[in-house]
């Protein structure tokens, strides 16, 4: 099963976003064959709809889970259509969120926001 | 002759300016560009108001027809649409209604339907004519009202217009000064005042208006605002003094104008400085 999860940076030592739209990369993890790889995010700049955008681009490389802090209705529209879950991370590396992950550790996202941007939503 | 008023930042004094000059003026028009939060009407308060509804165009999905070629995504700058699980998802409140989906569209699979973004409302108080722009919380862009809102007041070219711009300096403000005879900047004294000053500076510069300042709020020390104005050689207008009897008329939703002479001949020979201005103008540029 592929996780993807918000990073600061390419490593698996990063800390998780803060932003899931606005995250400079992605981290795609195999949790069966234990690899990974990165992606730079390309709604980073985007004028608006950060969040459709990085959804797409996750719900297209097949990803089942989503790993982060946050998250926009809209992306939770798009992710909910693409039969993504969405989990809360914690504060601390992606690693360590793997890992809570795979211990069963995390709770779904439940709360979404309406976005920052004067838009009906985000 | 149409004077757009306009500032950098909100709360520095458009409102003041235009409504007390649409007051001063033996005949005029008022329009509230401000479509987010319109509030020249607090101070005109118009009669005999009508409404009119403010529709734009949204794309309309297909699924038979969409083959998923992604080329709507790929089009539309503001992420409004998705392709998931073989469907294709538009997001009515991300969408910029340019029309550019439906036409990029190969399969047809993309058609329009109207959708309300909010409404405009004349009316008249006195001898100013008043039309409001109101756009729906929410939606992307007030522009289509702002077209609408200056559309209707076209044919009265001639008579005197005050246009009360939204603050800022982006698309929204572009698209109310565009037909603008003259930009009226108004001004804090302070450094951010200054910073706000120099972005409107900059975009009625780009737009080739004539234009002048309104330094307000006007204190006894120095004032950044002059400063800016007399380094770049920008003609100041007229000064509005930091004074609590115009703040408190003004906070009751008075018109200073109707109720202090002092600032009936402020804005007065505000008015007259401001259309000698113009005419100037339309002799020198024709």
């Amino acid at each position: 099963m592929k996780i993807a999860i918000p990073v600061d940076e390419k490593s698996l030592k990063s800390n998780v976003c803060a932003s899931f739209g606005r995250a400079p990369y992605f981290l795609f993890y195999n949790t069966v064959t234990k690899e990974s790889y990165y992606l730079d995010n390309t709604a980073v700049a985007s004028q608006g709809g950060a969040g459709i955008r990085a959804v797409q681009v996750i719900a297209d490389h097949g990803v089942k889970v989503l790993l982060t802090p946050r998250c926009g209705e809209n992306a939770e529209k798009v992710l909910s259509n693409a039969e993504v879950l969405i989990y809360k991370s914690t504060p601390g590396t992606a690693q360590e969120n793997i890992d809570a992950f795979i211990d069963e550790q995390l709770n779904l996202l439940s709360d979404f926001h309406a976005g920052f941007h004067g838009h009906g939503g985000n | 002759m149409r004077i757009a008023v306009l500032s950098g930042k909100g709360g520095t004094g458009k409102t003041l300016v235009s409504v007390n000059l649409a007051v001063a003026a033996k005949t005029s028009t008022y329009i509230d560009c401000d479509v987010e939060e319109p509030n020249g009407h607090l101070f005109l308060k118009p009669e005999g108001v009508q409404e009119e509804e403010i529709f734009v165009k949204i794309p309309k999905v297909n699924n038979e027809l969409c083959n998923g070629c992604r080329k709507c995504l790929d089009f539309c700058k503001f992420n409004a649409l998705a392709y998931i699980k073989n469907k294709l998802i538009v997001f009515d409140d991300v969408c910029h209604s340019c029309g550019g989906c439906s036409l990029v569209c190969p399969e047809k699979a993309l058609t329009e339907k109207e959708k309300v973004i909010g409404k405009v409302q004349k009316g008249t108080a006195d001898h100013v004519t008043i039309y409001t722009g109101i756009l729906n919380t929410g939606e992307a862009t007030g522009i289509p009202i702002i077209k609408k809102l200056l559309a209707a007041n076209n044919p009265q070219v001639d008579r005197l217009t005050l246009i009360d711009c939204p603050p800022g300096s982006a698309c929204i403000v572009m698209e109310s000064i565009k037909d603008a005879d003259y930009c009226i900047l108004v001004a804090e004294p302070t450094l951010f005042g200054v910073h706000n000053l120099d972005m409107v500076y900059e975009l009625v510069k780009l737009f080739n208006r004539p234009f002048g300042v309104v330094l307000n709020k006007c204190l006894e020390k120095e004032n950044p605002a002059e400063k800016f104005c007399l380094e770049k050689n920008i003609k100041i207008l007229g000064r509005i003094p930091f004074d609590n009897e115009l703040g408190t008329l003004n906070s009751n939703a008075e018109i200073a104008v109707n109720k202090n002479e002092k600032y009936r001949e402020l804005f007065s020979s505000l008015l007259d400085m401001v259309t000698k201005e113009v005419q100037h103008e339309t002799i020198t540029n024709p």
